[in-house]
C-alpha cells in the first residue's frame, strides 16, 4: 500500500498543483476549472443516468468494431501465412494500405454508413483490422519450422498442425498485436464521436466543450483517458492468463 | 514454414516488385469496374479515373501541394516536438531517481490513454490554429518516444559506460558518445510507434477544428457530399503515409549501418 501511494504520489502533486493554479490566479480558472471542481463535476457525472446511456453507445461500438477486426484480422492474417496463393495476391495490398493513417477513413465511413452507430463500427472494424492482420500473418510466418516439421513427422494433419502448432505458437504476438489495435480503437472511437455523433463519450466531451461547461469536460475527459488505461491493464491481465502456460 | 525466398536475388527482388505493382494495379482496376458497374452508386464509390483526374487538376492548379503541406507541416512539427523532448523526458527517467519517480506514474497511464479525448481542452487552451494542432500531435505521440527511450537507455550495457568513464569520459561526452547511440535502435523504434500516431492525430484534428490541410478538406467534401473529393483525399493520404513511413525506415537504415541489424536485415 504504502509502495502503491509512493508510486502514484506524483500524481496527488499534479492534482495538487492543479488545484492551487488557477485559485491563484496563475492560471485563468475559466480555462481550467480548480480539481476539486472537477471531481465534483465527476460525482454528479457518474450519478447522472445520462453519462451510462452515453458510455454504453460507445462501449457497444467499441466492443463491436475491435471483435470484428480481431476475428477476421486473425483469420486472414494465419491464411496469409499458410496459404502461399492468398499470400501472393494480399501481402502487397495489406503493405501498402498498412502505413495509411486510418483516421482518414472517417469522411468515407460518414458517406457510406451514415453518422449511426454503423459508421463508427465500421471505421473501428477497417482501422483495426490491417493491424491484427499485419501480426497475425507475422506472428504465424515467424513459427519454428523445426516446430512443424515435428508434427508432420510425428502424423499430424495440414489442420491438426494449423490448430494445434500453429495457432497456439503464434498466440503470444497475435495478442500483442491486438494490444495496439486496442489503443488505436480507442482513438478512433472519440475522434469519430467527436465528429458525428449524438451520442457516446466523445461526443459527450465536445458537446461540454462547445456549451463551455468545462468542469464537466475536463472530468469526462479524465473518465475517457481512466477508461482507456483500465481496459489495456484488463487486457494485459487477460493476456498473462492465456499465456500462462508457456511459463 | 517454408524458407523465405531468397532475398538477395536480384531476380527475387524483381519478382516481388512485379507481384506488388500487380496487386495494385488489380487493386485499381477492381475498383474501377466496380465502380463502373451497377452495383455500388458513383456516389458511393466514384471511379478511380475520376478521382487520379481530381488529385492532377489539383496538383496542378496548386491546392494539393498547399493542403499538403500544411498537414505535412503540422504532423511533422508535433512529431518533432514529441521526438526532442520525448528522448529527453526517456534519457532523464532512465539517469535520474528523482524524474523516474515523478514521470513514471504519469507515463504509465497516459501511455494507453486515448490521448485523442483531449483535442477539446486543446482546443480551449489553444485556439484553433497551428498551434493546437501541433501540441496536440505533439502530445499524442510522446509517449512512445518517452517509454523506448527510457527502455532503451536503461539496457545500455553498464560496462561500456564504466570502460568510458574509466577512460576519462566526461558525463557529457558518455551520454552522447556512448548511451545515446547505444539506445538508438530502440528510440528510433519509438519513433517509428510515433510518427503514424503524429499523421493520425493531425488529420483528426483538421477534422475537427478545420483549417484546411487533408483533413480539413476531406472533412468539408464530405459535408458537401463531394465523393471524388473524399476518395482523393484518403488516396492522398494514404500516398503521404506511405512515403512517411518508408522515409523513417530508411533513416534508421542509414543511422543504423554500423549496427548488426542492418547488416542482416530482412526485406520483406
Amino acid at each position: 500500500m504504502t509502495a502503491f501511494l509512493w508510486r502514484y504520489s506524483p500524481l496527488f502533486l499534479i492534482a495538487a498543483a492543479w488545484e492551487i493554479a488557477p485559485r491563484s490566479g496563475m492560471l485563468d480558472a475559466a480555462l481550467l476549472p480548480p480539481f476539486s471542481e472537477v471531481m465534483a463535476a465527476m460525482a454528479r457525472l457518474i450519478i447522472d443516468p445520462g453519462l451510462y446511456v452515453h458510455a454504453a453507445a460507445s462501449l457497444m461500438r467499441e466492443i463491436a468494431g475491435l471483435g470484428l477486426a480481431v476475428v477476421v484480422g486473425v483469420g486472414l492474417g494465419i491464411v496469409m501465412a499458410w496459404y502461399a496463393p492468398v499470400r501472393i495476391l494480399v501481402n502487397p495490398l495489406v503493405r501498402c494500405i498498412y502505413p495509411m493513417p486510418k483516421s482518414a477513413l472517417i469522411p468515407v465511413m460518414i458517406m457510406w454508413l451514415g453518422l449511426g452507430h454503423l459508421a463508427k463500427i465500421g471505421l473501428i472494424f477497417m482501422g483495426c483490422l490491417l493491424p491484427v492482420i499485419v501480426s497475425s500473418y507475422n506472428a504465424a510466418r515467424g513459427v519454428e519450422t523445426v516446430l512443424i516439421w515435428s508434427a508432420q513427422n510425428a502424423g499430424a494433419s495440414r489442420r491438426e498442425i494449423l490448430t494445434e502448432i500453429v495457432l497456439p505458437a503464434s498466440m503470444p504476438e497475435i495478442l500483442s498485436g491486438v494490444r495496439t489495435a486496442l489503443a488505436l480503437s480507442f482513438v478512433l472511437l472519440v475522434s469519430s464521436e467527436f465528429l458525428m455523433a449524438r451520442e457516446g463519450l466523445g461526443y459527450m466531451i465536445a458537446f461540454l466543450g462547445e456549451g463551455g461547461i468545462y468542469d464537466a469536460m475536463f472530468a469526462t475527459v479524465l473518465l475517457v483517458s481512466g477508461i482507456g488505461f483500465a481496459a489495456d491493464r484488463a487486457y494485459l491481465a487477460f493476456t498473462r492468463r492465456a499465456l500462462a502456460w508457456r511459463a | 514454414m517454408e524458407p523465405r525466398m531468397s532475398a538477395s536475388g536480384l531476380a527475387g527482388a524483381s519478382l516481388r516488385l512485379l507481384a506488388a505493382s500487380g496487386s495494385v494495379i488489380a487493386l485499381l482496376v477492381g475498383w474501377e469496374a466496380l465502380a463502373r458497374s451497377d452495383v455500388v452508386s458513383d456516389f458511393l464509390l466514384p471511379q478511380f479515373t475520376v478521382v487520379a483526374s481530381r488529385i492532377a487538376e489539383d496538383t496542378l492548379s496548386g491546392t494539393l501541394p498547399v493542403q499538403l503541406g500544411l498537414t505535412l507541416w503540422r504532423a511533422l512539427a508535433g512529431f518533432a516536438l514529441a521526438g526532442v523532448i520525448g528522448v529527453g523526458i526517456g534519457v532523464m527517467m532512465a539517469r535520474n531517481k528523482a524524474a523516474a519517480w515523478f514521470f513514471d506514474p504519469i507515463v504509465s497511464i497516459g501511455f494507453p490513454a486515448p490521448k485523442i479525448a483531449f483535442l477539446p481542452v486543446f482546443i480551449l487552451w489553444f485556439g484553433l490554429f497551428d498551434l493546437s494542432k501541433i501540441l496536440m500531435t505533439a502530445f499524442a505521440a510522446i509517449f512512445p518516444v518517452i517509454v523506448a527511450t527510457a527502455a532503451g537507455t536503461e539496457g545500455v550495457d553498464k560496462y561500456i559506460v564504466w570502460s568510458a568513464r574509466n577512460a576519462g569520459a566526461s558525463g557529457r561526452n558518455i551520454l552522447y558518445e556512448i548511451i545515446l547511440p547505444a539506445a538508438l535502435p530502440q528510440i528510433i523504434t519509438g519513433l517509428q510507434v510515433a510518427l503514424p500516431i503524429s499523421l493520425i492525430v493531425t488529420i483528426v484534428s483538421e477534422m475537427v477544428m478545420g483549417g484546411e490541410g487533408l483533413g480539413g478538406t476531406m472533412m468539408v467534401a464530405a459535408r458537401f457530399a463531394d465523393s471524388v473529393g473524399v476518395f482523393a483525399g484518403i488516396v492522398q493520404i494514404a500516398i503521404a503515409g506511405y512515403v512517411l513511413i518508408k522515409a523513417i525506415e530508411l533513416v534508421r537504415r542509414r543511422l543504423l549501418v554500423w549496427h548488426q541489424e542492418t547488416q542482416q536485415i530482412a526485406t520483406f
